[in-house]
């Protein structure tokens, strides 16, 4: 049912979210200029010097690039595969919970830590990983060394994978919760008259009815290649890291606005804008594909 | 179910509730901790002897907070963006999202606001055009900055704009046939039927504003205008560790206050507490909301 004067009013409900979307995120983006000008504030972004691809070639020169680019995908798909893994392996554990009274008070507590942000929790890891910690006065009890285990570079992706999946992996088993419970019980009665064990019921049943599930899990999770989160490893590095923990975002940070490199640093992310960009979009044409999984 | 359990299945049942309760401990023991630390005394935090329980139980570190202007101002910040950008993220949102929930025969235009939508979902500038953005609108220090420089919260428009495609339109065409037009329908019908979709998004919005740093770091120049984020991120200054020994750095560490840090900490972490149960209540619903049904 078409309607002028109702087109009229949903234009109108549309101004000022769109208003606030141009000016917030389209205009920024014209100021992607930067990454192909010899940028200087005075010039300004209309008459900086153009250089063309100048910037993406010096960034390649750089030693530091690479390295910080291997940073960021080892990091990054560590997070995947574990926030994949792990919460799986909660949610089915959950699952087999044979005192049911216990279900909600779990799940209420795994869910906490993930909406405390990264600020307060890498205060926190760190007073508990530091010298006066309870982790290093633990060990003192067994006459160890006490080990300083944000400031060694050998420790710290293990330690940023780890305290990323310890954060997220209540919030991420609820979709596997939510698939569990959509598995038809008359599956598990007819494999109990048939003597199924426990395992085999898992195996046979359990995995099968999520599969779908999880390759839709793993597909979205595809455009985070390049995202090995800025605000945890903001917050919990430090510059004797740097050679194994800085990543691209936080380059960025550091080369842009505490160095003023703001061509170059321009480049860098929209390099990694545009890669994301493409692998988001992959995964969700995948998904779309494979799962009938829409977003819109 | 019906069968009697094998032995081996019965330690599973224990093995499985021992572990599951030792992973909630996990989940909760650091947040206790932090609680701890700000009510012991400060030597007992230095010497590294609170683990679990308070040591030389005070409440000394609450009382000074009170008298500590920085902190009550950068908590006042806060509580503002909080409220202010939660009506306008949520105001915006709905507006945005119900006209797109529309059939194509009904908006035609639909499909072009939506891929515009999608677009900035899915690219943005960069870190260094939106900050040089923000300077050009003079939004740094002030409360506003904060509140506008996130932008329009597209995942959530999404998620509003699914929710508000999924509900019955029965109601609706009745309220047309009767001569309402669509701001109507919108306020009387849409709004009253989605108060659980609104319940989530004002939840992830508000928490989005009260955890945010990086915004408050980037477009404050001086200390007086962080949020509390951002006080609590800047609060133990920066120091080079490289050229510390661990002597040096734990003198160091010894003259902070740790539990006046720890109680800093453990206040910037209330708000999320205390409406947790209502994120619990929502939240598993904003997950699924996010997708179509077949």
């Amino acid at each position: 049912m078409f309607n002028k004067k109702f087109l009229k009013q949903y234009y109108f409900m549309l101004i000022p979210g769109f208003i606030w979307l141009a000016l917030v995120s389209i205009v920024p983006m014209f100021g992607i200029i930067m990454a192909f000008q010899n940028y200087n504030p005075i010039d300004g972004i209309l008459k900086s010097q153009f250089v063309g691809l100048e910037n993406f070639r010096y960034m390649f020169q750089i030693s530091d690039t690479k390295q910080v680019l291997i940073n960021t995908v080892i990091i990054a798909v560590g997070k995947m595969i574990g926030n994949l893994i792990v919460p799986l392996i909660f949610a089915l554990l959950l699952n087999e919970l044979c005192i049911k009274k216990l279900f909600r008070p779990i799940q209420t507590i795994v869910y906490l830590p993930y909406f405390i942000s990264w600020v307060i929790l890498a205060k926190i890891i760190l007073n508990i990983f530091g010298y006066t910690g309870p982790i290093n006065a633990f060990m003192q009890h067994f006459n160890l060394e006490p080990v300083n285990f944000f400031g060694r570079p050998d420790l710290f992706r293990p330690l940023v994978i780890g305290t990323d999946i310890w954060k997220g992996f209540g919030y991420n088993a609820v979709i596997y919760l939510a698939a569990l419970l959509g598995i038809d019980p008359t599956l598990y009665e007819a494999a109990a008259v048939d003597g199924a064990g426990r395992f085999s019921r898992l195996w046979h049943i359990t995995l099968p009815g999520i599969k779908t599930t999880i390759a839709l899990l793993a597909i979205l999770s595809l455009g985070n290649v390049l995202n090995a989160g800025f605000d945890q490893i903001f917050n919990l590095y430090n510059p004797l890291v740097y050679s194994t923990g800085d990543v691209l975002d936080t380059w960025v940070y550091r080369a842009g606005l505490v160095e003023l490199q703001f061509s170059l640093a321009t480049a860098v992310g929209l390099l990694k804008s545009v890669v994301s960009m493409i692998l988001i979009a992959l995964g969700y044409w995948l998904a779309d594909k494979f799962a009938g999984y829409k977003i819109f | 179910m019906i069968e009697n359990k094998s032995l081996g299945s019965k330690i599973f049942d224990v093995c499985n509730v021992i572990v599951l309760i030792l992973i909630s401990l996990v989940c909760i023991v650091p947040l206790w901790y932090i609680l701890m630390v700000s009510v012991s005394s400060k030597e007992a935090v230095n010497a590294g002897l609170v683990t679990f329980w308070p040591v030389g139980f005070n409440l000394l570190s609450y009382q000074k907070i009170l008298g500590e202007t920085a902190f009550l101002k950068s908590f006042w910040i806060s509580l503002q963006r909080v409220v202010l950008g939660g009506a306008l993220g949520v105001g915006c949102t709905l507006l945005v999202a119900y006209p797109l929930s529309r059939s194509n025969s009904q908006f035609p235009k639909r499909n072009i606001f939506m891929w515009i939508l999608i677009f900035c979902m899915l690219f943005n500038g960069g870190t260094i055009p939106w900050y040089m953005t923000m300077r050009s609108y003079h939004l740094t220090d002030n409360v506003w900055g904060l509140v506008l420089s996130g932008g329009l919260p597209v995942f959530n428009v999404i998620m509003a704009m699914n929710f508000f495609r999924n509900l019955p339109s029965e109601l609706e065409e009745v309220a047309y046939v009767d001569g309402a037009d669509p701001w109507t329908s919108f306020i009387k019908i849409n709004i009253p039927l989605a108060k659980p979709m609104i319940a989530t998004i004002t939840l992830l919005t508000i928490v989005g504003h009260w955890n945010d740093f990086f915004q408050g770091l980037v477009l404050s120049t001086k200390q007086s205008n962080y949020p509390l984020q951002t006080y609590i991120q800047q609060m133990v200054v920066t120091q080079n560790y490289s050229t510390m020994t661990v002597e040096q750095i734990k003198e160091m560490v010894q003259l902070n206050n740790q539990s006046l840090d720890a109680a800093k900490i453990f206040i910037a972490m209330v708000p999320i507490l205390m409406i947790y149960p209502f994120l619990q209540k929502y939240f598993v619903k904003g997950i699924t909301l996010g997708s179509v049904k077949g």
